[in-house]
């Protein structure tokens, strides 16, 4: 049986109270949320934080809503509540399309969207849909709140731009009218975390293609999203060959890794496979 | 009364969370115990230091490799007459080899001492592709053993090579195939563990384990340690999965014992998901290369098969003394042909030892995939429909029993027409329309079939042991004073429904209900000697025990009956579960009428004991073939390589069938465990001897989003050699549904050329496989 190393443990009240606690732990704190990748590191002890600071009582950090024109999803929010209303999925079906895939029920009823962007795994999939939808993440620190765009979000394998002592509040997402969406993955079975993934966004303007956003996951892509690609498909009218060539530019720009998932040539070929599916379902949809 | 669906009995406690399992049995001042695993493949042991551990406040005991030397228990025996060792004195042979154990009050304690030892190793080069195990200069990894200069266990050869030899020379067609069946591993939920009870005052060893097989757990304890077998008493409780995980002795066994001892307390020792899949017993890993000889009509002539077979750092599966590769030579499956011949090498890697395991009917998973596999390159090659072929080449009604070339001798069966109903069933003719279909619009759909026959009731003992200990098993039967019965088998369920199905036989046999029937099992205290549930077993053995110890008490109730109607026994008739004077049903008896005057003042006549208690030992006269035909469908994306398994059916004939509903089960099971095969199942390793499949994220177990809604279809071939005409079953999806999965992966990808791909069938490989550059599915891929 694994179990993990000693730890301190306290429970936020309030948001205020848990940056209390990051500061009074310092460092060597971790917040835990859903716990469903910090606990299994730990009880594996691939991490030994000294202190969980628990902020699943912070239900101020629970919002789904729609604010000016804006869909706000607060960080603890569980992957089943994103699933289950139609807030997210209505505007954004991409939401739909992925969190359907991420893990399991059991995981999806616990886990949470800033955990997921927090942990900063690589193969995170809600970390390519927010890049593709180009999403600001709400933190805040002791010196107060700002606003970080999600593409400059993950500074490498799981590192973010979420600081000691700060803590991720939400996600904002600027809601685009006549917009589609959709995401691709590819999964050995599931509930496994992505060979590949694309997720990608859409909308037009007299025809032709007026904002695109392109997410990946799993592949190497820079701060999970294809901006060359991106560009390739400003000013276009969609269409097959258009969205064939923006995948393979998508894929000339990751940098995938063999692992046992399966070989980089093969990572390389799903990023532009998966990047042109979700492109022509996204345009499905509008 | 009798056979029949029934719920299973042991349901209620299993679906309200009330099972028993090791991890729930807790004693009065119990301790826990935790393993130091190495890091590396293979390293010579510099040092160890335990001095820090020793420290811990609530450490009671720290037991190394030396320790162990001192009490001669260093080195126990494997199931194949090597030895391995308990924990490392001189090197580690592989990634999570045990080296040191450490007991403590609690587990969190055990665990944060093993990060306080301090090991220092020497790193040696590994063998981790066995096909350069026997390569001049590869490392030798048992240099424990005298003069040992090569890493090579056995050869093993069974047919007859000259004939075989002659009918490929003049053969019309051959083809070959190299295939590889990768290692894969049972992985029960319940991982393995022992609670260890030694009582100085008495003497008596106590041990909670979920061995599949505790008798011998029992005599294989007092063997190796010297402790005397009836102060050993192995206690199986409920066990959440075995798949052959579970029939051996493991290290933390061993050391849970010798904590216990060393700590006059109970030591309990539950090992984590990563240490069940690193370091207890592994399946397959059988590098195998098969040929076909045939006419040009299709009519198969012979088959000739090589194999190297990575048997680990330790000689440790499972199997009959005779038979080192298992039953692998049943691999002319279920064809008429005129000779065959394989020869088997097992060598030495730096993997964990074990083999057999995970419902194989010792090694015959890896024959039936063979033989199923070369039937369909042969049909490739031949431009025979697949199914056209087999129905060819199927053994006919009037050749049982049937001699095979290799020397098993099949009990019964009607192969074409359970191949007819499943082809039946799936529509087969339709199927193929509407891949012609498809393939003309470029998509990807594959059938693949596969027809199988297993060897399974290990077995006659002049045939077949373990260590030793002949393959019979016993059973008892108690008959209360009211007529309620109590049986007592040697074997142990891990899930099989054994409750309900031995219940349901002695209802059979007695004229009582299954109900009136409590099953003891998992106790060696409370149970007779047999050698446990594994290769199918239980039913044939322990279930035709079951039917045999039952009808000695019919025979004791008749004389009793008898006296009871002061008739002449032989004037006496069983009818409708009583016993009744010939031609008059109103004299007649219930069992518990007869066990009531059984145990009453009824006078006997002369030389009949009262009571009716019966015991017997079975020892089975033939193993008992179960075969099937299976027929899966699938789509492949050839964008992505995804494997969607669209449907599967499967027609299986295991004779008379005691509980429908637990046969469907076990089969569903099995299919599943077919689908997790064929997909996505393989315990990898990088070229230093990494386990890169050591966590349920990397090792993937099938989920219901994987199978389809299974279609079921059964005739039924009662088994001649079994008293109630009852053929095991427990393996049979296992064994049977990877090639019919696979077949229907290569069958997808026909238009590319391709006539064979290696499992597990991930979208990678498939993809790569599409591409003309497949990988090694056992490697690290790169």
């Amino acid at each position: 049986m694994q179990v993990p190393a000693t730890f301190a443990y306290e429970r936020a009240g309030s948001v205020p109270h848990a940056l209390e606690l990051l500061d009074r732990y310092g460092p060597d704190a971790r917040v835990v949320a859903g716990g469903h990748s910090l606990i299994p590191m730990m009880k594996l002890r691939l991490a030994q934080p000294e202190a969980l600071i628990d902020i699943n009582g912070l239900s101020e950090l629970a919002q789904l809503s729609v604010e000016d024109g804006e869909l706000v999803i607060g960080s603890m929010v569980r992957h089943a509540e994103l699933l289950a209303g139609a807030v997210a999925t209505g505007p954004y079906p991409i939401f739909e399309d992925a969190e359907r895939v991420i893990a399991d029920p059991i995981v999806r009823n616990r886990g949470t969207v800033g955990g997921s962007l927090c942990q900063g795994d690589p193969s995170e999939d809600l970390a390519a849909v927010f890049a593709a939808l180009r999403a600001t993440a709400v933190i805040q620190g002791p010196a107060g709140v700002r606003k970080v765009p999600v593409r400059e979000f993950h500074e490498g394998p799981y590192e973010t731009a979420v600081g000691d002592g700060e803590l991720l509040l939400a996600l904002r997402v600027p809601i685009l009218d006549g917009a589609g969406s959709a995401y691709e993955k590819v999964e050995r079975r599931v509930g496994d975390w992505p060979v590949a993934a694309a997720g990608a966004v859409l909308q037009l303007d007299g025809g032709v293609i007026a904002r695109a956003g392109i997410g990946l996951t799993a592949v190497g892509a820079e701060h999970f999203c294809a901006p060359e690609a991106e560009a390739h498909l400003i000013g276009k009218p969609p269409g097959a060959e258009v969205f064939a060539e923006a995948g393979r530019i998508a894929a000339e720009h990751c940098e995938p890794h063999s692992d046992q998932r399966g070989p980089a040539d093969y990572k390389r070929h799903l990023a532009a496979e998966l990047t042109r599916r979700a492109l022509a379902r996204a345009v499905e949809r509008i | 009364m009798s056979f029949g669906r029934m719920h299973r009995k042991e349901d209620a406690r299993f679906i309200r969370g009330r099972g028993t399992y090791v991890d729930d049995v807790k004693l009065p001042g119990m301790l826990h115990g935790a393993i130091l695993r190495s890091p590396y493949a293979h390293a010579r042991i510099v040092s160890i230091d335990t001095s820090a551990a020793e420290a811990h406040p609530k450490v009671k005991a720290v037991v190394t490799g030396a320790t162990l030397a001192g009490l001669n228990l260093a080195w126990m025996p494997t199931l194949s007459n090597d030895v391995q060792a308990v924990l490392a004195t001189d090197k580690v042979r592989f990634q999570g080899q045990e080296v040191a154990f450490v007991v403590a009050e609690d587990r969190y304690a055990a665990r944060d001492a093993l990060e306080l030892i301090e090991v220092e190793y020497e790193p040696l080069d590994a063998v981790i592709d066995a096909r350069t195990a026997l390569d001049a200069g590869a490392p030798v990894i048992r240099d424990d053993l005298e003069g040992k200069a090569d890493n090579h266990i056995f050869d093993w050869q069974a047919g007859d090579r000259a004939r075989t030899d002659e009918l490929f020379e003049r053969a019309e067609v051959t083809v070959a195939q190299d295939m590889l069946y990768p290692r894969v591993h049972p992985a029960p939920l319940e991982t393995c563990g022992a609670l260890a009870d030694f009582d100085k005052v008495t003497g008596k060893l106590t041990v909670w384990c979920p061995t599949q097989a505790p008798h011998a757990h029992r005599t294989l304890y007092a063997m190796v340690a010297g402790l005397p077998e009836h102060k050993i008493r192995v206690i199986s409780p409920d066990i959440g999965g075995g798949f052959g995980n579970k029939v051996g002795i493991y290290p933390g066994y061993v050391c849970a014992i010798v904590g216990s001892i060393v700590t006059g307390r109970p030591v309990k020792w539950m090992e984590d998901r990563s240490e069940n899949l690193m370091s207890t017993s592994f399946a397959r890993d059988y590098h195998m290369h098969g040929e076909i000889a045939a006419d040009r009509d299709g009519r198969i002539k012979a088959i000739r098969v090589k194999v190297l077979a990575d048997h680990g750092a330790f000689n440790g599966t499972a199997q009959p003394t005779k038979f080192p590769a298992g039953f692998f030579h049943v691999f002319t499956g279920s064809y008429d042909l005129e000779a065959a011949h394989c020869e088997v090498t097992g060598v030495y890697t730096n993997k964990a030892p074990g083999g057999v395991a995970y419902a194989c009917s010792f090694r015959i998973t890896e024959a039936v995939y063979l033989v199923e596999r070369l039937m369909d390159v042969l049909a490739a090659e031949l431009g025979v429909d697949p199914a056209e072929l087999r129905m060819r080449n199927l053994l006919k009604p009037d050749q049982f029993p049937y001699t095979s070339p290799t020397g098993w001798e099949y009990d019964s069966g009607d192969y074409p027409k359970t191949l007819r109903l499943a082809l039946d069933m799936a529509g087969y003719d339709e199927l193929r329309a509407e891949q012609a279909a498809k393939r003309a619009r470029g998509e990807l759909m594959g059938i693949g079939i596969s027809f199988f026959t297993e060897a399974v009731g290990a077995g006659p003992r002049k045939h077949m042991d373990i260590l030793g200990l002949g393959m019979a098993d016993g059973a008892e039967l108690r008959v209360h004073p009211t007529g309620k019965a109590v049986l007592r088998v040697s074997c142990q369920s891990q899930g099989q429904g054994h409750e309900t199905t031995f219940a349901q036989i002695v209802g059979n046999e007695l004229g009582i209900p299954a109900d009136d029937v409590e099953v003891v099992h998992g106790d060696t205290d409370q149970t007779p000697f047999g050698l446990g549930t594994y290769g199918s077993r239980s039913t044939p053995v322990s279930g035709a025990a079951t039917a045999v110890v039952a009808r000695k008490v019919r025979d004791r109730a008749k004389l009793v009956a008898a006296a009871m109607l002061e008739a002449s026994p032989d004037d006496l008739e069983w009818q409708d579960g009583k016993w009744s004077v010939v031609g008059d049903p109103s004299t007649a008896k219930s069992l518990a009428e007869i066990a009531l005057a059984a145990h009453s003042n009824l006078e006997l006549p002369e030389g009949v004991e009262g009571h009716l208690d019966a015991v017997t030992v079975y020892n089975p006269p033939n193993l008992t073939y179960p075969f099937g035909a299976y027929i899966c469908v699938v789509d492949v994306d050839p964008g992505t390589g995804q494997v969607k398994v669209r449907r599967f059916v499967a027609v299986d004939d295991c004779g008379v069938r005691i509980n429908p509903m637990i046969v469907e089960g076990q089969v569903h099971g099995g299919l599943a465990d077919g689908v997790g095969m064929a997909l996505m199942q393989v315990m990898a390793f990088d070229e230093d001897g990494n386990h890169l499949g050591a966590s349920f994220m990397d090792y993937l177990l099938p989920t219901s989003m994987e199978c389809p809604s299974w279609e079921l279809g059964e005739t039924v071939s009662p088994s001649p050699f079994h008293p109630i005409g009852a053929k095991g079953v427990g393996e049979s999806a296992t064994v049977g549904s990877p090639a019919a999965v696979v077949n229907a992966v290569v069958d997808a990808l026909a238009p590319y050329g391709i006539r064979h791909a290696d499992m597990p069938l991930t979208p990678a490989n498939v993809w790569r496989t599409i591409d003309g550059r497949p990988f090694r599915t056992d490697l690290a891929i790169s």
